[in-house]
């Protein structure tokens, strides 16, 4: 890829750390998540030293997770408040799916869809790490109907996240030229005004 | 011992099936509650055989000595004083692993072959395969297995696995000197807890009888009560345990279904690209900033 100088900043350096950090810890997270949701993942212990090194391990890389998610939280929060445009795209969401954005209302720095998955990534951390904590049987002793409801909305969420995350990852590949964000931070002016116009306006001050 | 033997019934988180050409003949321990005298022999027992020693711990006012399960009490003589018909009772209950026919530990436990269920009904930990994760607690109707504070690992009382598999009995019933603890086939336990039940009806317990909650299948550690209509009156025996319906949900189909709907999303995506394509800046955009660039 070919760097422009004319290029637009999307993120800065420390926002693309926060994020890496966020998304390293959530593949560590998963993984050895997944170990323990089902005997066909156990295998996967072994990334981390054997099943007692994935059970002491995955909480403290929960910690790790939920303090930088929080920060990027704050980052991006303002961001992504969702208004009638945002409804609007998503509505319309089925034509962007199939290939066909022609109509697709003009977005800002986030579309609708970001904006949702933004929230529900939210969402689920909150679920992921209070019930993460409820079971955490190391450091705490809740009672055991809470325990028990704990880790039914902790493996939920985290199957839910995982899938968004999935979402997430599809989009980032599918949409060329968006990995480079987060990558080294700078986006093409041509995919500024094509995928976001109204984030293209605002920082360039062209039509 | 699992990993030689040919009589499991059951194995954690293994989805395949368990050696199991070797089939036992079902046990069970009958603890006769009304013959209890509470000397604790069965504890001193306990700890003899299977060489562990609880710390010594204080007098409380109370003859629970020490105070709860722990990771090196693997039974323990609860001491409840009620009245029933207007009589004063001290009711001694030997508290402990219940090894039920469907255990909720085993049901939880994400590890495999951390926790065995052999052919003739003992749930044994093997805490060679422990990680510690505690979900056994969770799973447990019973509030029976401890996490060891020393090196994480889950311990319980095995119904002397080990003494049973070499034609033994467990060592508190051996060591029982009133015989309120008795070890055989469960089918000669509930025959004769049958007329235990029936001498003690004769003597005024109208409400005698066996414990041997159908909710978790049935265990292989049962009692006789003198009221087994009010099993919560021996220091809090639950009336009809079960396997949590969040742990059920948690255990059950939802994982199964999370797992393909993931594994959907993947695929899914991966077809999406190869069928519709990537999502490109169009051309004429791109032209057009190459003309700006241009000028
Ligand atoms: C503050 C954050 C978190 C904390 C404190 C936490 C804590 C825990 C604990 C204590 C366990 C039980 C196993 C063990 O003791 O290690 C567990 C299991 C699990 N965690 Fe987390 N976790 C956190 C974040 C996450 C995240 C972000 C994910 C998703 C990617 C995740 C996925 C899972 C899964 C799938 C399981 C297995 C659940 C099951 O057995 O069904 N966790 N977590």
């Amino acid at each position: 890829m070919i760097r422009n100088p004319r290029d637009l900043q999307r993120y800065t350096a420390s926002e693309r750390a926060n994020h890496w950090v966020v998304g390293i810890c959530f593949i560590l997270l998963g993984l050895s998540g997944l170990a323990f949701f089902h005997p066909a993942f156990f295998p996967l212990v072994h990334l981390f030293g054997g099943g007692v090194w994935a059970r002491i391990l995955h909480p403290w890389i929960g910690v790790v997770m939920a303090l930088f998610f929080l920060i990027m939280f704050f980052r991006f929060a303002r961001l992504n408040l969702m208004g009638a445009a945002d409804w609007d795209w998503l509505s319309k969401v089925r034509k962007m799916v199939d290939g066909d954005d022609h109509d697709m209302p003009e977005q800002g720095k986030y579309n609708g869809g970001q904006k949702l998955l933004f929230w529900g990534l939210t969402l689920s951390m909150v679920l992921i790490t209070v019930s993460g904590v409820v079971m955490w049987r190391s450091w705490f002793d809740f009672p055991v109907e809470l325990v028990r409801l704990a880790v039914v909305v902790h493996a939920a969420a985290a199957a839910f996240m995982i899938g968004l995350i999935f979402v997430h990852v599809y989009a980032a590949i599918w949409t060329r030229g968006t990995i480079r964000a987060m990558l080294y931070g700078t986006v093409t002016r041509a995919w500024a005004k094509q995928h976001h116009r109204g984030w293209y306006r605002q920082i360039t001050g062209k039509n | 011992m699992a990993l030689q033997s040919l009589d499991i019934a059951r194995r954690s988180a293994t989805t395949t099936e368990a050696p199991q050409v070797r089939n036992t003949t079902e046990v069970a321990k009958l603890i006769d509650v009304s013959a209890c005298i509470g000397c604790k022999a069965c504890q001193a027992a306990c700890m003899e055989w299977n060489d562990i020693r609880p710390e010594v711990g204080n007098n409380v006012g109370i003859y629970d000595n020490p105070q709860d399960l722990d990771d090196k009490t693997w039974t323990l003589m609860r001491f409840s004083e009620v009245e029933e018909n207007g009589k004063l009772e001290w009711l001694i209950r030997k508290d402990g692993c219940m090894h039920c026919a469907d255990p909720g530990c085993l049901k939880a436990c994400p590890s495999p072959g951390a926790i065995i269920q052999y052919s003739n009904g003992i749930v044994d930990f093997h805490q060679e395969n422990c990680i510690g994760c505690g979900y056994c607690v969770t799973g447990c109707p019973f509030n029976v297995p401890r996490i060891s504070k020393a090196d994480s690992k889950a311990y319980k009382c095995s119904l002397c696995s080990d003494r049973v598999a070499v034609g033994q009995a467990p060592a508190c019933a051996k060591a029982c000197p009133t015989g309120a603890i008795k070890f055989g086939a469960k089918e000669d336990m509930v025959h004769y807890a049958q007329s235990r039940i029936t001498d003690l009806k004769e003597r005024g317990y109208q409400n005698a009888g066996l414990y041997d909650p159908q909710g978790v299948g049935g265990t292989h550690v049962v009692y006789v009560l003198q009221h087994a209509d009010k099993p919560s009156l021996y220091a809090g025996l639950p009336a009809d345990p079960q396997i949590s319906p969040l742990v059920s949900l948690w255990k059950g189909v939802a994982k199964p279904l999370a797992m393909v709907a993931l594994g959907a999303t993947a695929l899914g995506s991966l077809f999406h690209y190869v069928m519709k394509g990537p999502n490109e800046v169009s051309k004429e955009l791109e032209e057009e900033m190459e003309k700006e660039d241009a000028k």
